[in-house]
């Protein structure tokens, strides 16, 4: 370590060592890890929650916890594991750890905005579950629609409010600085068009952060209003109109799905190639179909208010609108397969979690595509089909991208490989686990059973039970992968820089990698997915650079 | 390794490495490209408050006898004040690009004035107006819209007057580091373009 020494970029203030990841550490990797350390304690604090919801519904009476209590550990597992878990973890977490390496880069755009933004999570998650223990949480859901926030205790509907404009606000902190570091920090010679996958969705992420959650916002500080101050602007009764919040909560909810699930988009098109060796099928039109669901994403709102008293020429173009987004993440679908398609696939827990993300987002697409229609929404809206669609797309989609990512990631977190035996436990019950817990629930809302109530018709009750064991399984996958990434960490098989043969830039580099990323020069990868192709073909001074990176590694 | 790869491979590095270090280490300013970005989201946070506003007022008519009227003397004087003060604020930067530091500052302090008077005049207008917050839906929009823009132009007139503290002699802003004044005028521009369409669409629409 001669050229990079660590005090010439931090200054000599910054601890080092494991003390770093607790402190305002300016290195993207340092932050990387610092979001998906906290968003994985929030997501077993989530769970924690899921646990209790499933146990409650496990009889058709509410006996294990009362309504309010139900309400409240409802509102905070939603927002937990929206606001705290996904959104920090695929856009914070990889974002920030792997788009510097993407675009040749030593750190982010902005390091320093880049650190108060990931410091303002962790205040937002303890204001935000404390409201439990001291004036009892928010009960509106993490949709918070007025009228009920308004006419639920206010305490901690406001506190709810707090918390989630501060973590708007580190979001929209995180996307200026993924908007500038992918736009204006691009080594020399570098086209967007030779960017890795996951730059481009981290773009297309970071537009829709930075044009709809300032909506959230401005929507939030007039309920707090609403709430604090009693005006009208969501109260009926005071002439208000709450169709108007539901239109702006909307602007900013939908396209936060996008927020949650087109960076996953973006990790497992990195993941498929490696393990499948084989190019990325389909480059550009992947890269115009982010850029068609970022645009489709921001003017399909209303299709969750089809029975808000929406007038029908809405109804007409939103399920239009809506029905079009079919069309560029089914290119996206069929261009994995296609990269599958003849691939030399290692069926590792990576590649794993990364087909069952196929599968499931397909799943919750087709469900997706059937709720845009009218006649069908308006039959299971509120229903338990729209929980089962819903958390198809989040945590069969993304949690398991994330989950996919971890294992494919880890070996340059640390470098050591985690266990495969112990991933692949891991796998098959959050697989069964998962689909066990939500697929039922598409029938219980086709039949008819209400989401978030606490109560339900005693006909539901084998199914319900059912997903309960579902919810318990995937409470026992998460024990094999705490246990796998504590001890691996420790007594993992050292993995070396580049245990997958991968092409990225990231994996050109030692593991862990140095401060600033690259001891030499950082390589120019011109072409990212280039596997498949016979080595004598390969120029490998201008594809990746390996020869300076077997340089850069000392 | 052979001998000869190494030799290659440090050409290589030191070739490329010369280039690259220097655009890494003192990369590109992008700061003026991050405020702008920060101010489309600022904006979106102003345009969901006027789609608020405009769909109130297509759709819940207010009841009868309410009262919504507004003085439009003041507002107009205000808005005066605003778009001139975006004039005197650019030609204080002018004249800090053009080197002359002490011929800049009276300019930004010309500014600041504007935006207090600004403030202060809305303030008359809140204590003069016939109506409270919670009055009616038309009431509370007003507040709402204009005690936002007025945040905003309150925090304005603070980064004007640290900008001007920092114009004086070994301050560290100078015709070559001119970034904290050149975004203090960009918010400001931005600030003085939301009360244009704020007036137009409260006080004149």
């Amino acid at each position: 370590m001669t050229v990079a020494s660590p005090e010439s970029f931090q200054g000599s203030l910054q601890p080092q060592g494991w003390l770093r990841y607790f402190s305002f550490s300016l290195d993207h990797k340092v932050i990387g890890l610092q979001y998906l350390v906290t968003g994985f304690i929030f997501y077993l604090i989530g769970g924690a929650l899921a646990g209790v919801i499933r146990t409650e519904l496990a009889s058709p009476i509410s006996d294990f916890i009362s309504r309010e209590t139900y309400n409240e550990v409802l509102t905070l597992h939603g927002t937990v594991m929206i606001f705290l878990w996904i959104v920090p973890v695929v856009n914070g977490g990889f974002g920030n750890y792997l788009i510097p390496f993407y675009v040749g880069a030593r750190d982010m755009a902005f390091p320093r905005l880049n650190a108060v933004a990931f410091w303002m999570i962790p205040p937002a998650g303890i204001l935000l579950i404390s409201s439990y223990f001291i004036s009892g949480a928010a009960q509106s859901g993490w949709t918070a629609y007025p009228p009920l926030s308004i006419t639920t205790p206010a305490a901690g509907q406001v506190v709810w409010i707090l918390s989630v404009l501060l973590l708007g606000g580190s979001s929209i902190f995180g996307a200026i600085n993924f908007i500038a570091t992918v736009l204006k920090l691009r080594q020399p010679g570098l086209k967007l068009m030779q960017l890795p996958m996951y730059c481009w969705a981290m773009l297309g992420t970071s537009i829709l952060v930075v044009l709809s959650t300032p909506v959230l916002a401005g929507t939030l500080i007039l309920l707090s209003f609403d709430i604090v101050a009693h005006t009208g602007f969501f109260n009926p009764a005071l002439g208000g109109n709450v169709v108007v919040y539901q239109h702006l909560f909307w602007f900013y909810s939908h396209p936060a799905v996008y927020i949650m699930v087109l960076p996953a988009f973006g990790l497992v098109s990195e993941i498929l190639p490696i393990h499948a060796r084989k190019p990325l099928f389909g480059y550009t039109t992947m890269v115009y179909s982010i850029l068609g669901i970022v645009f489709l994403g921001l003017i399909v709102w209303a299709h969750h208010m089809f029975t808000s008293g929406t007038p029908p020429w809405m109804r007409l173009f939103f399920t239009i609108a809506t029905s079009f987004i079919a069309v560029p993440t089914g290119i996206k679908f069929f261009n994995w397969l296609a990269t599958l398609w003849g691939g030399k696939i290692a069926l590792n827990s990576a590649m794993l979690f990364s087909c069952a993300f196929i599968f499931h987002f397909v799943f919750g697409g087709i469900t997706g595509v059937a709720l845009a229609q009218v006649p069908f929404d308006i039959h299971v809206h509120d229903t338990y089909f729209v929980v089962g669609h819903f958390h198809y797309i989040v945590y069969g989609g993304t949690v398991f991208v994330i989950f996919a990512a971890i294992y494919h990631w880890y070996p340059k977190f640390t470098g050591r490989m985690l266990n495969e035996d112990l991933g692949r436990l891991h796998f098959l019950l959050t697989f069964v686990g998962f689909n066990l817990c939500f697929l039922p629930q598409h029938w219980l809302g086709l039949n008819g059973m209400p989401r978030r109530v606490a109560e339900y018709d005693p006909a539901f009750t084998t199914l319900n039970q059912a997903s309960s064991i579902g919810a318990l399984l995937m409470a026992i996958s998460t024990l094999p992968l705490l246990y796998n990434v504590i001890w691996s960490a420790f007594r993992g098989q050292v993995a070396g820089d580049n245990p997958w043969r991968a092409l990225t830039p990231e994996w050109l580099t030692s593991s862990p990698p140095p401060v600033e990323n690259w001891v030499g020069a950082a390589p120019l990868v011109h072409e990212p997915y280039a596997y498949g192709v016979p080595a004598d073909q390969i120029d490998l001074n201008a594809t990746s650079g390996r020869d300076l990176w077997s340089d850069g590694r000392s | 390794m052979t001998s000869l790869a190494p030799s290659s491979t440090v050409v290589t590095t030191t070739s490329l490495a010369q280039p690259v270090e220097a655009v890494e280490h003192g990369h590109g300013d992008f700061r003026m490209f991050g405020l702008l970005l920060f101010l489309v989201a600022d904006g979106m946070t102003f345009a969901g408050f006027f789609a608020a506003y405009l769909t109130f007022r297509a759709v819940n008519p207010l009841p009868p006898g309410s009262n919504y009227e507004l003085e439009l003397l003041l507002p107009s004087l205000n808005t005066v004040l605003l778009v001139v003060s975006s004039f005197t604020f650019h030609r204080g930067g002018k004249q800090l690009l053009a080197g002359n530091r002490s011929g800049c500052r009276p300019w930004l302090l010309l500014t600041a004035a504007l935006g207090s008077a600004f403030l202060a005049g809305q303030m008359v207008e809140y204590f003069s107006l016939p109506f409270g917050l919670t009055e009616n839906l038309f009431a509370s929009t007003f507040y709402a819209l204009t005690g936002f823009h007025g945040l905003h132009v309150t925090l304005g007139v603070i980064c004007i007057l640290v900008v001007w503290f920092q114009t004086r002699d070994q301050g560290r802003v100078t015709a070559s580091e001119p970034f904290g004044l050149e975004a203090a005028e960009l918010y400001w521009h931005f600030v003085d373009v939301i009360w244009l369409v704020l007036f137009g669409l409260l006080y004149v629409l």
